[in-house]
């Protein structure tokens, strides 16, 4: 039995990546809006408008458990964290709140014939940045250099400037996009729309293959205690194996349009690189020295924390299921009934 | 200005901004569901564009409530790390309930707002209903973690440390009850009177128009019965704080003196170097009376309490009156209304009253500031009442004018551009006859 704060661990890692997969295909999304060109741009806003509206502010909400469990389960971690990253943080609520709401105020308007122009750029635009801050603040995490303790902490909030953390944002930017190119193709039953985003995952695809790379690079000297417990375990082999072939599985799908089966080998791309990160990291929550167990909260809290965010689960994995029945039943089964 | 000023200032303006669309998304739902209500009973097409309008406004507002909730959230350890550390362990079950019942609100809106032609008429309305419960809950549990502010419990104190904690004895704090049940009804009044206002004010001009009218009458009856229930919920929230938190209470009095059979003052400014509340009206014995149902109870003064444990009595007092004249306000307009609605009806749609309500549509929402005043700036110096000082919970990151303005600009653009939205849905009017259901549908 793994002990309590491995639990709430864990659970963390499980919020993120869903996260990763629902709300970062969001952001996503807002990447090829703003990339939307050629004749069909309109159109292709038009369907990320359609797949985005109903379910981003569910999707947003497993970053808000994520953290929620943090400052619950893990209360001096969180201290000690909001203190090194403030600067990174800040500017990735920021980005968080630019995104959301001109999301909702482009959206209003998008009965309309004009007038959507001008929040669509916003929100575009926060799409692009705001991935790119929360991949640097969780490389930060890894990257060795965050204080225990937020007293002796001594006003260096810049240790997230080095390159490790941006690579990690770099690759979270790119992912997220892959994600939402992937997913975008199955939202639509036009060919020239689906063959649009194809090509683009494929793009994606070949820059999270190539960040893949660069980024365990840069942690051999940016994050060398991450990169050594990364390459060092004996999990190593079989994680890259399983994303090698989830890469390859994906790349071949997509060039012989099999867009079902990309989806999931994109899916398990993201699931397994956060996998990847989460095992490397354990038992540190913030590394040089806060470890799960050396920042957790009383067992009491957490033993509630658990229990409520089971119970939490059986009422509200049934209710996303309602909402993904209604709105994502084409996408996901990729069959659409013929329009007159 | 000290880091310390800028960081409570910055948090103060995040609440002061949040706090409206929180509002907001607790009470337009409800709204929003008497009118999708009302239409599945009666058919009416009128209720269907209102609850559709109504839904529309609930989307923007809601969105917005959602990303300034999450800085909220992150900027507890942004700005207050020794706080969360401390509390987080003890308090962080309500943030997690309040996460679920998020979830809730935010997957029924979605169904609402883009499952008219998709899901049936009873799952939508079901929908609709779940997005009111989850946003009433979510208000309940974070105010809930305020009141564990205002009334800690559920721990011991070793060493400056907690120890012996119990998440749920946290949760059920002495203070949850009373405040919880004072936000709630806060929230419908202020959202009810808000949306009664607005279409009041477009009665004056279209005084026939059914689509305001049916509009104002829904809006008039959620903001109105909350309104009528407001000094009840307040009564035991200041009875209690005169038991728990009495340098709050004299703070809110303009109480300096120890004194038995203490006079209510209204109005009034509070003088800290003479130590007394100037130009105020004294009704004798008054707040022994409230306070603590007995005319010759003793009320503890300011000067009962060391010098650095004062909350500042002029902002405290002046808001709390503010307060308190606004909901009484409200509560008048609220009794005349059911009296018209009772005796006679054409009356709510009589000039002199549509004036009223129009004038009075924002008074629900400044009170709830102004409440958040009372209590926020009553509780200090402490973020934890008698356990840790609001100085002693800051952040040790320095330049905090940087975020201040950064915020303030950020919510300044949001706040100016979801009222020039809103603003436009309200003011296309669409054309409904007086006399009937049918007619024109605008869309």
């Amino acid at each position: 039995m793994p002990s309590l704060p491995s639990l709430l661990a864990g659970c963390i890692l499980g919020s993120l990546m869903l996260y990763a997969l629902l709300g970062g295909a969001d952001f996503g999304g807002g990447v090829w809006d703003l990339l939307a060109r050629g004749p069909r741009a309109d159109a292709q806003r038009r369907l990320i408008a359609r797949a985005i509206g109903p379910v981003w502010e569910t999707n947003h909400i497993w970053l808000i458990v994520a953290i929620v469990i943090l400052f619950t389960g893990f209360p001096s971690a969180f201290a000690a964290i909001s203190t090194a990253l403030f600067v990174p943080m800040t500017l990735l609520l920021v980005g968080i709140v630019l995104r959301g709401a001109a999301f909702a105020f482009h959206a209003y308007h998008l009965h309309e014939e004009h007038g959507a122009g001008r929040w669509g750029m916003l929100f575009a635009g926060a799409s692009l940045v705001t991935p790119v801050l929360l991949g640097v603040t969780i490389g930060a995490l890894s990257s060795g250099r965050i204080p225990a303790d937020p007293l002796t902490f001594t006003g260096d909030t810049a240790s997230w400037l080095a390159p490790f953390p941006f690579s990690a944002g770099l690759l979270t930017l790119s992912a997220f996009s892959y994600l939402a190119a992937v997913y975008l193709i199955m939202e639509t039953d036009d060919p020239d729309l689906r063959s649009d985003f194809r090509s683009r995952a494929l793009w994606a695809a070949a820059a999270v293959a190539l960040l893949s790379v660069f980024v365990p690079v840069i942690a051999a000297s940016g994050a060398p205690d991450f990169y050594g417990a990364f390459t060092e375990s004996d999990w190593f082999v079989s994680v890259v194996m399983f994303y090698a072939t989830a890469s390859l599985g994906a790349f071949v799908s997509l060039v012989l349009s099999a867009d079902s089966l990309a989806r999931i080998c994109a899916a398990a791309q993201v699931v397994l690189i956060l996998l990847g990160w989460g095992l490397a990291q354990f038992p540190f929550l913030a590394r040089p020295v806060i470890t799960f167990s050396s920042s957790a909260s009383s067992p009491s809290t957490l033993r509630l924390l658990l229990l409520l965010l089971a119970a939490g689960a059986v009422f509200l994995f049934p209710a996303i299921f309602l909402l993904m029945r209604i709105f994502k039943r084409e996408a996901l089964s990729g069959r659409y009934r013929e329009t007159p | 200005m000290t880091e310390l000023l800028l960081a409570r200032g910055q948090m103060a303006m995040l609440f002061a901004f949040h706090i409206i669309f929180a509002v907001a998304g607790m009470g337009m739902p409800v709204l929003m569901v008497a009118a999708e209500a009302a239409y599945r009973r009666t058919g009416k097409p009128v209720y269907q564009e209102l609850a559709k309008r109504w839904a529309r406004g609930t989307g923007v507002l809601f969105a917005v409530g959602a990303v300034s909730g999450t800085v909220l959230s992150f900027e507890l350890g942004l700005l207050w790390p020794r706080f969360m550390e401390f509390s987080g362990g003890i308090i962080g079950l309500p943030f997690a309930l309040e996460g679920f019942a998020f979830f809730a609100e935010a997957i029924f809106l979605g169904i609402y707002l883009y499952g008219w032609d998709k899901v049936s008429p009873r799952l939508h309305l079901l929908s609709g209903v779940a997005v009111a419960i989850g946003g009433i809950l979510s208000g309940v549990f974070v105010v809930t973690a305020n009141a564990w502010m205002n009334s800690p419990a559920g721990f011991a104190l070793l060493d400056g440390k907690p120890v012996d904690i119990s998440p749920l004895a946290a949760m059920f704090n002495p203070a949850w009850k009373t405040e919880t049940a004072h936000m709630t009804l806060a929230a419908f009044a202020a959202s009810g009177f808000a949306v009664a206002g607005i279409h009041a004010f477009m009665l004056l001009r279209d005084r026939e128009n059914l689509f305001h009218r049916r509009a104002l009458a829904i809006a008039l009856w959620v903001g109105g019965v909350a309104a009528i229930l407001l000094p009840v919920s307040g009564d035991f929230n200041a009875r209690f704080v005169a038991r728990h938190q009495p340098a709050k209470l004299a703070a809110m009095e303009g109480q300096f003196r120890t004194q038995r059979g203490a006079p209510l003052r209204i109005g009034g400014i509070p003088d800290v170097d003479s130590q007394t509340t100037r130009f105020a009206i004294e009704i004798p014995r008054a707040l022994s009376l409230l306070a603590f149902h007995d005319p010759e109870a003793e009320v503890k003064g300011l000067s009962a309490f060391p010098r650095d444990e004062w909350p500042n009595p002029v902002p405290v007092h002046l808001a709390f009156q503010f307060m308190v004249a606004s909901g009484a306000t409200m509560s008048v307009l609220a009794l005349l209304a059911a009296l018209f609605a009772w005796g006679r009806r054409e009356w709510l749609y009589h000039r002199r009253f549509l004036f009223a309500v129009a004038a009075c549509a924002p008074l629900g929402i400044l009170s709830v500031e102004a409440g958040w005043v009372v209590t926020e700036l009553g509780r200090q110096p402490w973020v934890i009442h008698g356990v840790m000082r609001t100085a002693d919970a800051v952040t040790t990151v320095g330049g905090l004018a940087i975020p201040f303005a950064l915020f303030s600009l950020l919510y300044l653009v949001l706040g100016v551009s979801a009222v020039w939205l809103l603003r436009r849905e309200v003011s296309a009017s669409p054309a409904f006859p007086l006399d009937g259901g049918g007619g024109s549908e605008a869309g």
